[in-house]
């Protein structure tokens, strides 16, 4: 029989708000233990929580990109359960009344294209954080990250292949950086994903029964999992079984998931309104404003840049590919860079660059005008390509003074033809040997003598000018 | 000069104009407690050295003093958090648990310059008709000791009545200040839900919990409550743009408000009584001394409507099911691993909540945490608690439609006046129903006054209620303050503890 694998998300992230949701601590990852908390946070008797706004305009922002419709009148709810790492033995989240609903992101795999549906978004705190002792055989408790503002993202059950899933994520991911709610690092929790999954005969329409799978901390990870459990779940029941309704966690030392608790064990939250916060009511004003808010998003400058500079697909890609990045890009252009060159000076040194010294775009201290200075300077024929990219390594991290740097370290472009006829002709003197091997068919001999005509001036020559007087002078 | 007899305004006065000092006052109080508490037991914790320093400060600024209360000793019910001073809600579970925080009602209080003596006995967690529930043992009423005070707030009403402080701040859930107002012969105000911050006050139920005074009379109510209105940014139910937004910081000038507003003339006022109020299982006493407090308040002009609030009958319910639940979420921190009380004996992490919650929660509280957790357990939630916010709503719309005929209500506080002790706590249905006449207000979220009006044949004071609308807490008080011209039932004061 052909098995169909049904996948659903609720992805966790973690909002890049400098305060917390319901108090003014820090949202800044790591600290001391306990250091980032007050007694709001730490849900301390007799304190109440006051809705950062800042946490409403996020989420809003969020549930617009994602195509939502978004709640005009909506309610916190508690979620209650007990929890050393939860303070208050409740999590302010929302059940009845989520921010945002029924959305919709268009995802590309190599099989095509497809829309996966987004059935809610709606907004919650973190919990704190328990690390066991095994040493002293003690659980301890820090509450640095109580309060950290999360918006939970579910989708319908609308993938069918961990690339689907991947590509959702990777989407999810860019918009919401693009957005600025969230930087969506896997490594720090900021983006953390569950997966519900099931399986069922090709061409069933009903769903099976699904398990949750938690504790997936990278991309492969949640690829390795999809595959691993889709595989469990078939076996289970070619072999006669019956898949159990359990959350599992997976291990990515063990590359397997195992179950953490059933159907039967898990919790009845009693839910209940949240009395401490009033009613969320949004004015048409408000989310209009937000909506003129909402920067352009990673496809539709991808649409913009191949539409209007004819750039390749895969330039679009790469430079879109954070938003910082297409911010530097479209300021080069907008200094008169022509968008090809831009492009390739990004693709190629500004990525090295960041790469080598484990960077971020966002952290970048070049600016655009410093890198539109250096490809001017190649078009007029001041400087060559290679110093260029000298000149760019000198300034990247202070961008300096690029004419200045030029001037102080001599490195103009030779553009005086006597000097470099000159050159050449002592060079092909200098190594009578490499012009017979020339002659005598070898074409790699050609590039040793350029090479050496490049030394002697420096580096500072024009590389086509020094191939066409070398031709001339060896066919003369 | 015998300060124990003056008013809180009275004492403050003599206070400005240098004629008694501050420590003088204070000390006054101290020796009260010292003298009668034994008997009363309406103090878990007496900060006298606090105090006396305190006073001593203050009386260094009294020249500067912008509150009519200033230098006034008072208490604390003690679920209001004070920095570095132990607030148990006269529970076990919470130990000897000192906050880190003052509550903003505590902030504000000491801006205007209080000097706390301490902190008030109270049910456990407010739970409670009769302030019987308390781990630190029962109050006594001052006008016999055989008697309940009332409660939630019964230390509160106990300790203003026998002459412990001059006011005291206790807080209402469901008549947790006005029914032991009403059962100690004192004035105790509820207002508007929203006007005074929660933040700092352990919370019962949410929705329904507001901080408010008890105090000698109407006057005193109005002074304590411009202290302690005002917007708060730390409570989000907080209502913005009444009274001043002071928060915490800076110089604070007005608080005349209510009080300009004691003109005494209630001339053309309607004073609707509603007959649902009045009829069966209201004790005849009762019935008779709040009925004349409608002739007296008459007599001075106001206008007597008689008029129907058919439903009353949904008020306990409602009330036990929200506030129970709200309670059971709001305790549920309560468990051990943070702060407070921990059992001595556990195995593992479940059984650390579970000893931890079964020995430190008295029976009343863990009665109404199950009542709580059980209306909002899958598959009851519709059937218990969606009901109980329609029945709110309903309720609501009672008053709104009684407002429309009337400016305030007089009703009964509670059905009889003060229980025997021990006399409740073994028929808990029954001691909820006894709460009849203020949960209401409650649920919709008024302001709400008790009054003396009376006393019945056993010499036990009678209350009556003062119900207004949203905000209405200036009529209530004018009402209160002309019936208080007219009438020295507020000016009697029991001898309960004094031989102790």
């Amino acid at each position: 029989m052909t098995w169909e694998t049904v996948i659903g998300l609720e992805t966790h992230v973690e909002l890049a708000t400098k305060t917390k949701i319901f108090c003014g601590c820090t949202t800044q990852f790591g600290g001391a233990p306990n250091t980032h908390c007050c007694p709001v946070c730490t849900g301390m008797p007799g304190t109440l929580p006051v809705l950062n706004r800042r946490v409403l305009e996020f989420a809003v922002k969020a549930g617009l990109a994602l195509n939502c419709s978004i709640t005009r009148y909506g309610k916190f709810d508690r979620k209650n359960y007990f929890y050393p790492d939860l303070p208050k033995a409740y999590q302010i989240s929302q059940l009845y009344l989520p921010i945002a609903r029924d959305g919709a992101v268009p995802i590309r795999t190599k099989a095509g294209e497809k829309t996966v549906r987004i059935h809610e978004l709606h907004m919650e705190e973190d919990a704190g954080k328990l690390m066991h002792d095994p040493w002293i055989d003690q659980t301890r408790a820090d509450y640095n990250r109580c309060g950290v503002p999360l918006i939970e993202i579910v989708t319908e059950p609308d993938f069918r292949t961990a690339d689907e899933v991947i590509a959702y994520l990777e989407q999810l991911k860019e918009t919401l950086q693009y957005l600025g709610v969230s930087d969506c690092k896997m490594q720090e929790g900021s983006l953390r994903c569950d997966v519900n999954l099931s399986v069922r005969p090709l061409g069933s329409s009903e769903l099976g029964t699904r398990t949750e799978m938690k504790n997936l901390s990278s991309f492969k990870a949640i690829a390795r999992a999809i595959d691993y459990e889709a595989r469990r779940q078939v076996e289970c029941i070619e072999e006669g079984g019956r898949v159990i309704q359990e959350t599992r966690r997976w291990d990515e030392n063990k590359d397997a998931s195992y179950a953490m608790r059933s159907k039967e064990d898990s919790q009845d939250y009693r839910y209940f309104p949240e009395p401490d916060i009033p009613p969320i009511e949004l004015s048409e004003e408000y989310l209009d404003g937000l909506r003129a808010g909402l920067p352009e998003l990673a496809q539709a400058k991808r649409e913009r840049y191949q539409a209007d500079y004819g750039l390749p697909e895969y330039d679009c890609r790469m430079i879109t590919s954070d938003r910082a990045l297409a911010a530097f890009f479209e300021e080069l252009v907008a200094l008169g860079v022509p968008p090809k060159q831009g492009a390739n000076w990004i693709m190629g040194e500004v990525l090295g660059a960041l790469s080598a010294r484990g960077l971020e775009p966002r952290d970048m201290r070049l600016t655009a005008p410093t890198l539109a200075r250096i490809i001017a300077l190649v078009s007029e024929g001041k400087l060559n390509r290679n110093t260029a990219v000298k000149v760019f390594e000198a300034v990247f991290d202070s961008d300096g003074d690029v004419d200045a740097y030029v001037k102080e370290h001599g490195l103009e472009q030779v553009n005086d033809d006597g000097l470099v006829r000159e050159i050449c002709a002592k060079v092909l003197r200098a190594n009578p040997q490499s012009v017979a091997d020339y002659k005598g068919g070898k074409d790699k001999a050609f590039g040793f003598l350029v090479g050496q005509v490049m030394r002697e001036l420096k580096g500072k020559a024009n590389p086509q000018a020094v191939n066409a007087t070398l031709n001339q002078l060896l066919k003369g | 000069m015998e300060l124990r007899e003056l008013t809180a305004l009275e004492l403050g006065r003599v206070i400005r104009r240098g004629q008694v000092s501050i420590v003088e006052a204070t000390q006054t109080a101290l020796d009260a407690v010292a003298a009668r508490d034994g008997a009363l037991n309406a103090f878990i914790t007496v900060t006298g050295e606090r105090a006396l320093e305190r006073a001593e400060q203050l009386q260094a600024g009294v020249k500067n003093a912008q509150s009519p209360l200033y230098g006034v000793p008072m208490a604390l019910k003690d679920n209001l958090c004070t920095r570095g001073v132990k607030t148990s809600c006269a529970s076990k579970i919470l130990g000897d648990f000192a906050p880190p925080y003052d509550a903003m009602a505590v902030e504000r209080l000491a801006q205007a310059g209080a000097v706390s003596l301490g902190k008030l006995n109270m049910d456990e967690f407010a739970m409670g008709s009769t302030s019987e529930t308390s781990f630190y043992g029962p109050v006594r009423n001052p006008w016999d000791l055989n008697r309940a005070p009332g409660g939630s707030s019964g230390g509160a009403a106990a300790a203003v009545a026998a002459g412990l402080g001059w006011y005291a701040i206790g807080s209402d859930t469901g008549g947790s200040i006005r029914q032991p107002a009403s059962f100690c012969g004192v004035t105790g105000i509820k207002p508007t839900y929203g006007t005074v911050s929660r933040y700092g006050l352990i919370a019962y139920a949410s929705s329904l919990d507001q901080i408010g005074p008890l105090c000698r009379d109407a006057a005193d109510c109005a002074a304590v409550l411009d202290v302690l209105m005002g917007h708060d940014p730390h409570d989000a139910t907080s209502l913005p743009g009444l009274h001043d937004d002071w928060s915490g910081s800076g110089p604070r000038v007005d608080y005349g408000r209510l009080l300009a507003g004691l003109t005494g003339d209630i001339r053309g006022m309607r004073i609707g009584l509603p007959a649902d109020c009045f009829g069966d299982g209201l004790d005849g006493e009762v019935r008779a001394a709040v009925l004349s407090a409608a002739e007296v308040l008459k007599g001075r002009g106001a206008e007597i409507v008689e008029l129907s609030f058919p439903v009353l009958e949904y008020a306990v319910p409602a009330y036990y099911i929200i506030a129970c639940a709200e309670a059971s979420s709001n305790l549920s921190r309560f468990d051990g691993v943070k702060y407070g009380w921990r059992a001595e004996e556990y195995d593992g992490l479940t059984d650390l909540y579970c000893k931890t919650r079964t020995q430190g929660f008295g029976a009343e509280v863990k009665r109404r945490i199950l009542l709580g957790t059980f209306v909002l357990s899958s598959g009851y939630y519709d059937a218990y608690y969606k009901k109980a916010l329609q029945a709110k709503a309903v309720i609501k719309a009672a008053f709104d439609g009684a407002f429309q005929q009337c400016d305030l209500l007089l009703t009964p506080v509670a059905p009889t006046t003060a229980p025997r002790l021990g006399a409740s706590l073994s028929d808990p249905l029954k001691m909820y129903l006894s709460d009849i006449y203020t949960v209401s207000v409650n649920l919709a979220g008024l302001p709400a006054l008790s009054m003396p009006c009376g006393f019945d044949t056993n010499r036990l004071p009678i209350g009556a209620q003062l119900i207004g609308p949203h905000f209405g807490e200036g009529a209530i008080l004018n009402a209160a303050h002309a019936f208080q011209l007219e009438t020295d039932w507020h000016k009697r004061t029991p001898k309960g503890g004094e031989q102790a």
